[in-house]
């Protein structure tokens, strides 16, 4: 945008006042005549007169900046005129003066321990009101469930074998590939520690009791919360969205018998097989650390492996897989469910599906970990 | 038609998606000062013509010279200081929803100006008066505010700068009939008022008789423009049936709700 930016000269020595503007009076132009002119006073006696003959163009923004003079002038006791200028920035200027009204000020901050005090409140309810709520959908969907089990009809299965394809089969890689890594971690650090007193070989039990006790249903439980509960909640989030939740309801549909139950019912069978694999490949990842490592053959790994690891440390790891399921899904359709109105409420409500069930499953963990070692397996 | 002194001059344009082709030697001239309509069936390609426009789109092939300049070809500054001269009203006003309206107004005042804060203060009260929003709404988020509000606003955010050039995209869609008779008057007072340039995409056979001088009519992937009146004597089918149907015939009947003047 070439041209002459605005400007203007103040010319008092005739017998009124004149301000003369000069230049392109455009949005990008009038930064620099914003200060001076709101300083510019006439001087006593004198009627002003604002020339607008050298004017090259005016937008608003240009307009606001002559109304605006003017009308302190006034309002100050001038008389104040306009001369010069075309038709159509003298009417401009007359629109812009019409639509002059000052718009309330935005509120002031709030005091801010005041607004943490309100925040943390606020958020102590939020929660409370969403344990509640998770709580009476757990009720909901245990109901469900158990009718489900009695009359195995109601199960949809059509929805039950995708969500199986979609949870179980596609996860396979990357809950391979992590297990496997762990597996090789536990290995590598265990055989370095374990190797300053020449136990190499209990680096087996270490990578044993680690992924078939903790690590195996732990990391599959948090790749299948952030893998199928966030895509549960997406998709009934979505589903929401698009009203498809209220034709089924009218339809005679119960959400609960199509949404939920298949992808309970789904993720209850899938992350123990899940969880059995990926116990299967950590192992490996530790033989295979072993053998390169610490010179611990294939099969000296399983003799010890079998000698050193109680089979109840895998029913342990695996009893869990199931109650992890059904929080993750649970979690995912409950926040689903929640989501109104827009597409931003469907990204709110995912990532805190997400964190919830991460959170919840730990939590579970730590007390599955307390009640067996009070029964003492 | 082809005036040198044209705002925006489209020629030649190809617009294909994969093997769909959208638009195919498409021409069109639009004059500085004039309202322009543009309509056609679902899927013809408005929106895309009009994203074509404001350099969204890139098209296959063709000449897009909008305020002199050859759209497709300007890259990064060029075409952002080009696009500074543009107002753009998207579907349902895309605020920023993070922001007040105050906010989304000042947004491109404070990215791409150097007023001062207190005069952008100012000229943010005079968008919002020149939009016909009441005076509270300045300090409201986009989400308290009602569908029709939250396109006078975007219409507001779109005029920040004061642009030369106004794109519309469906700006009455979703409006009940009062509602988008006064939108409809509010395009038309603005446009005289600062003597812009608008093109509009619309489906509302009344915006299109109370605001527009001319529309172009997007068919066998090429447009015909002409006033109104020419289009109704049209013989093509489509616009046959557009502008003639019963809904054509309500519309243009005479006893419409267009409320300008």
């Amino acid at each position: 945008m070439a041209g002459e930016a605005a400007r203007f000269t103040v010319e008092a020595d005739g017998p009124a006042w004149r301000l003369a503007l000069a230049g392109r009076w455009l949005t990008g132009h009038v930064a620099p005549v914003d200060a001076p002119l709101r300083s510019a006073k006439p001087d006593r006696g004198r009627p002003a007169v604002v020339d607008l003959t050298r004017v090259e163009a005016m937008d608003t923004a240009g307009a606001w900046l002559v109304h605006r003079s003017l009308r302190e002038w006034r309002r100050a006791g001038f008389a104040a005129e306009m001369t010069g200028g075309s038709d159509a920035v003298r009417r401009l200027i007359d629109t812009v003066g019409r639509l002059d009204a000052k718009c309330p000020d935005p509120p002031p901050p709030v005091n801010a321990l005041a607004a943490i005090i309100g925040r943390t409140g606020k958020s102590t309810i939020t929660i409370l009101n969403e344990a509640g709520a998770l709580l009476s959908f757990l009720g909901v969907t245990l109901t469900a469930l158990l009718s489900s089990l009695v009359r195995p009809r109601r199960i949809r299965l059509t929805a039950l074998f995708f969500h199986l394809e979609n949870t179980g089969l596609n996860a396979l890689p990357i809950v391979g590939l992590i297990s496997f890594l762990v597996g090789v971690v536990l290995a590598f650090q265990g055989a370095d520690q374990l190797s300053r007193f020449g136990a190499e070989i209990f680096t087996v039990n270490l990578v044993g009791i680690g992924v078939l006790r903790e690590m195996g249903v732990l990391l599959t439980a948090i790749i299948v919360a952030g893998r199928s509960g966030s895509a549960f909640t997406a998709q009934i989030g979505t589903m929401k969205v698009n009203e498809e939740v209220a034709a089924m309801q009218v339809m005679g549909l119960d959400p609960i018998d199509v949404l939920v139950m298949p992808r309970v019912i789904a993720l209850m069978i899938t992350l123990p097989l899940l969880t059995f694999y990926a116990d299967l490949m950590g192992l490996a990842g530790g033989a295979v650390m072993a053998t390169l490592v610490l010179d611990i053959s294939v099969f000296q790994f399983i003799r010890q492996l079998n000698d050193a690891v109680p089979l109840s440390a895998y029913w342990v790891g695996l009893v869990k897989a199931p109650v992890f399921a059904f929080v993750i899904a649970l979690v995912g359709c409950f926040e689903g469910l929640r989501v109104e109105g827009s597409a931003e409420s469907v990204g709110t409500l995912t990532t805190r599906s997400v964190v919830e069930s991460i959170f919840l499953v730990i939590t579970l963990d730590a007390a599955f970990s307390v009640f067996f070692a009070v029964i003492g397996i | 038609m082809a005036d040198v002194a044209n705002v925006i001059q489209v020629s030649g344009l190809r617009t294909a998606f994969g093997p769909q082709v959208i638009h195919d030697d498409l021409a069109l001239g639009v004059r500085p000062g004039e309202v322009m309509g543009i309509v056609g069936g679902s899927g013809t390609g408005k929106s895309v013509l009009l994203r074509t426009m404001i350099g969204l789109t890139r098209p296959a092939a063709g000449q897009v010279a909008v305020l002199g300049a050859d759209v497709p070809r300007l890259r990064g500054r060029q075409l952002r200081q080009l696009q500074q001269r543009f107002g753009v009203l998207f579907q349902d006003g895309a605020l920023f929803s993070s922001l007040t309206v105050a906010q989304n107004i000042m947004t491109p005042m404070k990215e791409h100006t150097k007023l001062p804060a207190a005069l952008r203060r100012e000229l943010v009260d005079v968008k919002i008066n020149l939009v016909g929003l009441p005076l509270d709404a300045a300090n409201k988020y986009p989400s308290e505010l009602s569908g029709g509000m939250r396109k006078r606003a975007g219409l507001a955010r779109a005029l920040s700068l004061d642009p030369e050039i106004v794109f519309l995209d469906e700006p009455t869609a979703g409006l009940d009939p009062i509602g988008a008779a006064a939108f409809d008057s509010l395009i038309r007072d603005l446009q005289r008022a600062l003597r812009l340039t608008v093109i509009m995409v619309t489906h509302d056979l009344d915006s299109l008789k109370a605001v527009c001088d001319r529309i172009a009519v997007l068919v066998d992937k090429r447009v015909r423009v002409g006033t109104l009146d020419e289009l109704v004597r049209d013989e093509h089918p489509w616009i046959k049936s557009y502008f003639r149907g019963v809904r054509g015939e309500v519309a243009f009947a005479g006893g419409s709700r267009a409320g300008v003047n």
